[in-house]
C-alpha cells in the first residue's frame, strides 16, 4: 500500500477522453493530480471504439447539456486539435432521408439544429445530395446537410491530452482498477484501488461504463448506467474514396442509427449497431451484429464492398437510463465529489468542454490559481505518411531511424515507434503503439510489423519479449521460447 | 514542396530481394544489363524463405529437396557471385509510370531513382482475422500462420501451446506440423471449403503423419477470451458456407492460426497506375510479364500467388530476361491478344499474348487454378471459340496451381484470333 498517506488534490478516475480533457485542464493550474484507469493504456475503453465523429449538434435535445456541451464541444475542437498536433476534419454530414416521413424527422432535427445553434444546416434535395456524395443510394429523397460535422481520431486525442497533462504533472497510474471510493472523516475522499490507496481532496469520476457504479458508492441520487454496445466495420483506405462527408441515416430512439463515414486516416468506418447487454465490459463482436450493420449500411450505399474490410470491433456507450450526460458535482455526497456520468455519443464531441468546465469547477473548488509555468502542449510531429519528400529528408537527417519502415500498410517508421513509446504516457503494448502510430492498423494487421514492433517495445522498455502484451494484463502475444515449450511437451527428453 | 535530390540512373530496378527479385536480377545480369540494382526492405534477402526452414522446396528447379533457407541461398550465393548490387534495408515508398522510384532506408536516406524498366517483386501477404470478419473477441492469441512461423523460426519464441488453426493453406498446414514437433498441441485444422486450399503433400505429411483431424466444410463461428484466446467455436458450413446452426464444436485453445489465404501486395503496383486484374489481385500481363505499362514488369507472388518457389523463379527468370531486352531495345513487337478466365478456369496468368504474325514462336506457359476439385478433366484452349489445344488430366484441385504449355504451332493458330479462352471441360474437345 504505497500510496498510502499520498494526498493528492484531485485523482481523476478513468482515463478515456473525458477523464484525459479534465487532468489536461486541471493541469493549468497548480495542484498534484493523479489519474487512474482499469486498463493499461489511455483511451482504452469507449474512446478507442466510437465513430470518431464531431457532431455538429443537431441530434441532441434543446435546454440538455448533451445539447450544450455538444455544441460548445465541437466549437472548441478546430483549435484543440490543432494545439495538440491531432488530426482532425470539418468534411460536414448528411442525415439522408429516404421518404416524406422521414423529411419529417430532417424538419425536426433542422429545428433542433435552429433551437441549439448550430450553423449553416439546411434541407437538400436529391439532385445536390447526389452531387456531393456520388455514392449514396440513388432512392435518396432528402437530407439534412450539416456543414460543421467534423471527424476526430478520438484515441489519438485523448493520447494527446493524457501527454500534455503528464508534461504538466499529472501523474498517470494505469491497469490499476478503482475498487471504491468514499469520503474520509477529515473531510477529504479515500480511492481504493486494486493496487493502492490513495487520498484526494476531490474525485472525478470519468469512469465510462464504470462510472454508475461508482456514483452510485456516494450519490443519494442512485443511477442506472445502459450499456449499448456498437458494432464497426473498418474499410481500407482507398484511392477514390467513396464518400467525403459522415453519412448518416434517420436517428431513431436507439441513437443516430448506422453511419458511413470516413475518418481522419482516409479508411471508411460502418456502424455501429446499438444492442443493450449485460456486461459492460464485453467487446466482443457478433455474427449478429456485423450482419445487421452490413445490411443497413447497403441503405446508404448500395455498391459497399466486403473485401475491403480490414477489422471488426466493438464499443460500449454508457447510455444513462434518463438520457443525458450528468455533469458537475456528485449529488448528495460530501464536498469535492466530481463526475461526468453517462458520457455517451456526443460524448467525444462534448469533451473538451466537458473538461474545461469541469476542470475549472474541481479547480475552483481547490482553490487553485492558474500556473504561470503552464507548458503549451507540444504539437504532434507529423507522420511519416503525411510528410513530402523533402520533409522526409529532414526528419531522415534529424533521425536516421526515419529511414527504417517498420509497418508497410501505414508506412510508420522505427522513429515514430520509439517516439510513442517514450512520450510522457508512452505505449507499453503492441495496441498501444498502433493507437499512437497507426503501426499495425492498416490492410494487414500487424501480420507483418508486430514481431519488430515487439523488439523495439522490448528495447526501448527493457524487458523479455516474453513480457510484451497486446493490450496489457494476461494478453501477452508469446508463451514461452522454443525450449521451455518443448520441455513442458516431453520432460524427461534434454 | 519537391525534393532537390538528384535521381540516380539505373537500366533496371528490381523491387524485392526474395526468389522472385532474385532471379529477375539475375536473368538481367546474364542479359548483359550491369546497371541493376535490387531493393530489399528487410535486412535480408531471401524474402519469405528465409523463415521456411521446412524442406521440399527446389524439387522441380535443382532435382533435390532443400530447406527455404537453403533455397534462397543460392541465388543469393549467385547474386553475390555475378556482382549484383542487392541493397538490404531499403523501402521502396513509390513507384510511378515514368518509372521513378522513392526509396528510404536508414543507411542511404531518401533516395530517388530514375529506371529504364522495374521488377515488380514485392510478393504476398497473408489475410487477416479482420478481413474475414470472424465474429467474437479482440485478444491475443490469433495469428496468422506466417506470423507465427516467423516467432518460431526466426525469433526462437512460441506463440501458444495448444492452438486450432483456420484455413487449410500451405503456411497453416507447415506450422500444424511445426508446433506439434515443438511440443505444442495442435487441435484441428479447420476449412471453409469442402476441399482443401493447401498441397496434397502437405496434408498427408502436415497432418495426417501427425493425426491432425481436418475439418472440410467448416469455419471458426466465435472467438473467446478476454486478454487472452480461451476458445473457438467451429461450425460446420452448408453450400453456401454459411454456419449451421446446431452443429457448433467447442475448442479450449490458447491460440487460433489463421491460412486463409494469400494477397498480392501491389500497393506500389497500383500506385504506378498499373491495370490490375481482380481474378488475381495482380497485375494484368503479357507473356512476357509486361504489365500495362511498357517497361514495368511483375513476377512471382506478387503477380498471383504461387504454390512453389521453383514457379516463382521460373516466372522471374523470363521477367528478369524481358526487362533487359526492354532497356537493350529487344522487347517483342505484335498485336496483344487477350487470355480469358472460360469454365472452371480462375485467373489465368499471363492474362495477353503478343503475337507477331509469321514470326518463330516461343512456347507460352499459362498458369491458372481450377475454381474446385475435377477428376480427368480436359484443359481446353479455344481461339476465338475453336479448340487448338487439349490436354487431359487426372486431377485438379484449387490448391494445386494448373500450368499448360501453348507451343510455336498452336500459338500460330491464335495468330488471328480476338481472343484466348482457356477453360475446363468434362468432355474431350475436337480440336480444329
Amino acid at each position: 500500500m504505497k500510496g498510502m498517506g499520498i494526498m493528492y488534490d484531485a485523482i481523476i478516475i478513468g482515463a478515456g477522453v473525458v477523464g484525459c480533457a479534465v487532468a489536461q485542464q486541471m493541469a493549468k493550474y497548480g495542484g498534484k493530480l493523479l489519474v487512474v484507469d482499469r486498463m493499461e493504456d489511455v483511451a482504452d475503453g469507449a474512446s478507442k471504439a466510437n465513430s470518431g465523429i464531431v457532431h455538429a449538434g443537431f441530434d441532441a435535445h434543446p435546454g440538455t447539456e448533451k445539447a450544450r456541451l455538444n455544441v460548445k464541444g465541437s466549437k472548441m475542437y478546430g483549435a484543440l486539435a490543432r494545439e495538440l498536433g491531432v488530426p482532425y476534419g470539418q468534411p460536414g454530414a448528411l442525415v439522408l432521408g429516404f421518404s416524406e416521413e422521414d423529411r419529417e424527422t430532417l424538419k425536426k432535427l433542422l429545428a433542433q439544429a435552429e433551437a441549439n445553434e448550430v450553423e449553416g444546416c439546411r434541407i437538400i434535395e436529391r439532385d445536390e445530395i447526389l452531387e456531393m456524395e456520388p455514392n449514396t443510394n440513388p432512392e435518396v429523397v432528402c437530407a439534412l446537410y450539416a456543414p460543421t460535422s467534423g471527424l476526430v481520431s478520438p484515441y489519438e486525442m485523448t493520447c494527446a491530452l493524457a501527454d500534455s497533462a503528464a508534461e504538466n504533472g499529472a501523474e498517470f497510474s494505469l491497469a490499476n482498477p478503482v475498487l471504491e471510493i468514499k469520503p474520509t472523516s477529515d473531510g477529504n475522499w479515500l480511492v481504493l484501488t486494486e493496487r493502492d490507496e490513495y487520498k484526494a481532496r476531490a474525485i472525478v469520476n470519468c469512469a465510462g461504463i464504470g462510472s454508475g457504479v461508482l456514483h452510485n458508492m456516494i450519490s443519494t441520487r442512485k443511477v442506472k448506467l445502459i450499456a449499448r454496445r456498437g458494432e464497426y466495420y473498418l474499410l481500407d483506405h482507398m484511392a477514390d474514396i467513396p464518400f467525403t462527408m459522415t453519412m448518416f441515416q434517420c436517428p431513431t430512439k436507439m441513437g443516430k442509427g448506422v453511419l458511413v463515414s470516413p475518418t481522419t486516416h482516409g479508411n471508411i468506418l460502418l456502424g455501429p449497431t446499438a444492442d443493450d447487454i449485460d456486461n459492460g465490459y464485453d467487446v466482443a463482436t457478433t455474427r449478429k451484429g456485423l450482419d445487421t450493420v452490413m445490411d443497413k449500411v447497403r441503405l446508404t450505399w448500395p455498391k459497399v464492398n466486403l473485401r475491403q474490410v480490414i477489422t471488426t470491433f466493438s464499443g460500449i456507450r454508457a447510455h444513462e437510463e434518463n438520457g443525458d450526460f450528468i455533469i458537475g458535482k456528485v449529488e448528495g455526497a460530501p464536498a469535492g465529489a466530481y463526475e461526468a456520468v453517462g458520457v455517451e455519443s456526443p460524448g467525444l464531441s462534448a469533451a473538451p468542454a466537458i473538461g474545461q468546465e469541469l476542470g475549472d469547477e474541481v479547480a475552483a473548488f481547490l482553490g487553485l490559481e492558474k500556473k504561470a509555468d503552464w507548458k503549451k502542449p507540444t504539437p504532434l510531429p507529423r507522420a511519416f505518411r503525411n510528410m513530402t519528400d523533402a520533409e522526409r529528408e529532414e526528419a531522415y537527417k534529424k533521425d536516421p531511424e526515419y529511414g527504417v519502415l517498420v509497418c508497410r500498410c501505414e508506412q510508420v517508421t522505427e522513429a515514430e515507434i520509439r517516439a510513442a513509446i517514450r512520450r510522457p504516457v508512452g505505449a507499453r503494448s503492441i495496441d498501444g503503439v498502433k493507437r499512437r502510430t497507426r503501426a499495425g492498423m492498416g490492410r494487414c494487421q500487424g501480420g507483418f510489423c508486430s514481431p519488430r514492433v515487439m523488439e523495439i517495445l522490448c528495447e526501448e522498455l527493457g524487458v523479455s519479449p516474453l513480457e510484451i502484451t497486446k493490450c496489457g494484463g494476461e494478453s501477452k502475444l508469446l508463451v514461452g521460447t522454443l525450449h521451455q515449450i518443448a520441455k513442458e511437451a516431453r520432460p524427461d527428453e534434454n | 514542396m519537391k525534393t532537390e535530390l538528384p535521381a540516380i540512373q539505373v537500366d533496371i530496378l528490381i523491387v524485392g530481394a526474395g526468389p522472385a527479385g532474385l532471379a529477375a536480377a539475375i536473368a538481367a545480369k546474364k542479359a548483359g544489363v550491369d546497371s541493376l540494382i535490387v531493393l530489399e526492405r528487410e535486412d535480408n534477402a531471401g524474402g519469405i524463405l528465409r523463415q521456411c526452414i521446412h524442406n521440399g522446396f527446389g524439387l522441380h528447379r535443382f532435382k533435390e529437396e532443400l530447406t527455404g533457407p537453403e533455397y534462397a541461398q543460392r541465388d543469393i550465393d549467385t547474386a553475390n557471385e555475378m556482382e549484383i548490387d542487392v541493397r538490404t534495408g531499403v523501402t521502396v515508398l513509390s513507384v510511378t509510370k515514368d518509372k521513378v522510384v522513392t526509396a528510404i532506408s536508414k543507411k542511404y536516406g531518401l533516395q530517388i531513382f530514375q529506371a529504364k524498366a522495374v521488377v515488380l517483386a514485392m510478393g504476398c501477404r497473408e489475410r487477416p482475422r479482420g478481413a474475414l470478419a470472424i465474429p467474437g473477441t479482440r485478444c491475443a492469441g490469433i495469428y496468422s500462420a506466417g506470423t507465427a512461423q516467423k516467432f518460431v523460426n526466426l525469433e526462437g519464441y512460441m506463440p501458444g501451446r495448444t492452438c486450432v488453426i483456420l484455413g487449410s493453406g500451405d503456411i497453416g498446414l507447415i506450422m500444424a506440423r511445426r508446433m506439434t514437433l515443438q511440443g505444442a498441441k495442435v487441435l484441428a485444422c479447420v476449412e471453409l471449403m469442402p476441399f482443401s486450399s493447401g498441397l496434397n503433400r502437405n496434408i498427408v505429411q502436415c497432418l495426417h503423419d501427425y493425426n491432425i483431424p481436418l475439418y472440410l466444410s467448416h469455419t471458426v463461428t466465435d472467438i473467446h477470451g478476454k486478454e487472452r484466446v480461451t476458445g473457438v467455436t467451429v461450425s460446420q458450413v452448408d453450400e453456401n458456407r454459411r454456419p449451421i446452426p446446431g452443429t457448433e464444436i467447442e475448442f479450449e485453445c490458447d491460440t487460433l492460426l489463421l491460412s486463409v489465404g494469400l494477397i498480392p501486395e501491389n500497393e506500389l503496383t497500383i500506385g504506378a497506375g498499373v491495370e490490375m486484374s481482380p481474378a488475381t489481385s495482380g497485375a494484368v500481363v503479357d507473356d512476357h510479364l509486361q504489365t500495362s505499362i511498357p517497361g514495368i514488369f511483375a513476377c512471382g507472388n506478387v503477380l498471383h500467388v504461387h504454390d512453389l518457389v521453383d514457379f516463382v523463379s521460373n516466372e522471374s527468370f523470363k521477367a528478369g530476361q524481358a526487362a533487359a531486352d526492354f532497356v537493350q531495345g529487344k522487347q517483342a513487337n505484335g498485336r496483344v491478344i487477350p487470355v480469358k478466365d472460360g469454365a472452371g478456369v480462375r485467373g489465368a496468368v499471363p492474362q495477353q499474348i503478343r503475337l507477331e504474325k509469321g514470326a518463330e514462336h516461343e512456347n507460352v506457359d499459362v498458369m491458372f487454378r481450377p475454381d474446385r476439385v475435377y477428376q480427368n478433366p480436359y484443359v481446353v484452349v479455344k481461339a476465338d471459340g475453336k479448340a487448338i489445344f487439349s490436354q487431359k488430366k487426372m486431377i485438379m484441385a484449387p490448391g494445386e496451381m494448373a500450368n499448360i504449355t501453348l507451343n510455336a504451332k498452336q500459338l500460330a493458330a491464335c495468330e488471328d484470333a480476338e481472343a484466348i479462352e482457356i477453360s475446363i471441360s468434362m468432355e474431350k474437345p475436337v480440336l480444329a
